[in-house]
């Protein structure tokens, strides 16, 4: 527990910008920091140099967990043939109004 | 049988499989995402390439940066010193990129420093006067633009979304250069001649960054049919000359090519030949500033080395100390 040699490398981050109030934070890239907080001030100076964000996120890269994407088929698969879940599945006469 | 040993004919069978996938995604002119099988050749050229392109951002910084002090105002200096910033933050959107394919950072920058992978040949010429700041604005990163507006619609996902964010910026600098040359075109005798004199030496070297010619290109095909190239070499330099003609002459400067000319029928410019011997030689590392910029960069990575490992240390107290506050 008390190793303190430095990591070859600096662990990897990805960061999330919310471009303006209102709307998602939205994944953008990723970077290297030695922690969370150096990683939200570089997440400043690579990703928002230009106004492109009101604010971010950082996660460490190792903590997301994922679908598979040799899985892809079978995961999405079951919303494939369930027409019904969109509106355009049920026949309204063209001019019933605000439909 | 253990799970390590797989039947080989089953594994050829997955192989197949994935392959055709991929082919599929390909030909359906879809991205390419990280966690995707991809053959092993498409993963090296992308890696080369998109390694030699971080690189290029980066080592870009050196020619222009030595600039930044004796830029000749506030606002000039303001200008430089956030286009070299940019260039940083491209390298590291690339860099980013690149390491999706399975390689290191450390790993990238050892490659660079030695030598094992390139950057781009027009960073080896130096900056011998200021207005060598604007031609590079105007010329080398007009020539960058050409170049990666197509590469948004590489067949990489990582790559492509990185040249999105770099080409949203790239029109700044390209903006500031034409404006600093014209400001200068403005001014007195001298000054002009300072400018023609470095589109004289930046000219050629401009329309080498195309690469070599198609015909002695070797992985142009191939990146082509894998959609990691949009166009050719020839087609986008020849982009180049059509576009930057008449932006010469609103500049009031002369292009130093004698070939130069409109021709009708193409409907686009005849040009000369670039030296392709100098070229090699350039990329071959005997160019004017090749031990330069290398040592420059190796120096900068030793000097830095002190305050990454001072930030890993600190990260690593501080989590130690809030475990050991949340243990007591």
């Amino acid at each position: 527990m008390t190793d303190t040699t430095p990591r070859a490398e600096w662990p990897l981050y990805e960061v999330f910008v919310r471009g303006k109030r209102g709307l998602n934070h939205v994944h953008v890239g990723s970077l290297h920091a030695p922690d969370d907080e150096m990683a939200v001030l570089h997440a400043r100076d690579v990703y928002t140099r230009r106004n492109e964000g009101v604010s971010i996120w950082v996660v460490r890269s190792d903590a997301i967990t994922a679908s598979s994407p040799d899985e892809k088929d079978p995961l999405f698969a079951p919303s494939g043939d369930k027409v019904y879940r969109h509106p355009t599945f049920y026949d309204i006469p063209a001019d019933v109004p605000h439909m | 049988m253990t799970a390590s040993e797989v039947d080989p004919a089953l594994e050829a069978g997955f192989e197949a499989g994935f392959e055709a996938g991929f082919e599929a995604t390909i030909a359906r002119n879809d991205r390419i995402e990280p966690r995707d099988w991809m053959p092993e050749g498409y993963r090296r050229t992308l890696v080369r390439q998109v390694a030699q392109h971080a690189h290029s951002e980066i080592i870009g910084m050196q020619p222009e940066g030595s600039w930044i002090g004796r830029a000749p105002s506030l606002r000039r200096k303001a200008t430089l010193l956030a286009k070299v910033q940019d260039e940083a933050g491209h390298g590291l959107y690339l860099y980013s990129s690149c390491e999706t394919l399975g390689v290191s950072r450390e790993q990238l920058t050892e490659m660079l420093v030695e030598g094992r992978q390139k950057y781009s040949s027009i960073f080896n010429y130096p900056t011998l006067s200021y207005a060598d700041v604007g031609t590079i604005g105007w010329l080398v990163d007009g020539a960058a633009i050409c170049n990666q507006v197509p590469l948004c619609r590489t067949s990489y996902g990582p790559y492509g979304r990185a040249m999105i964010r770099i080409c949203k910026e790239e029109s700044f600098h390209q903006r500031q250069g034409y404006e600093l040359l014209m400001t200068m075109m403005r001014g007195t005798d001298e000054q002009r001649a300072m400018v023609q004199e470095s589109v004289d030496r930046f000219w050629w070297p401009s329309l080498m960054m195309f690469g070599p010619p198609d015909a002695e290109s070797p992985n142009t095909q191939q990146s082509m049919a894998w959609g990691i190239k949009r166009n050719t070499n020839d087609e986008l330099r020849q982009r180049f000359v059509d576009m930057t003609v008449p932006q010469a002459k609103a500049l009031g400067v002369t292009l130093p090519d004698p070939d130069l000319r409109w021709n009708e029928d193409r409907h686009a410019h005849d040009f000369g030949t670039p030296d392709w011997d100098e070229f090699m030689a350039v990329v071959k590392g005997n160019g004017p500033c090749n031990a330069q910029r290398i040592a420059h960069r190796r120096k900068a990575h030793d000097d830095g080395a002190w305050v990454r490992e001072a930030a890993t240390a600190f990260a690593a107290r501080t989590t130690q100390a809030a475990l050991e506050g949340t243990s007591r």
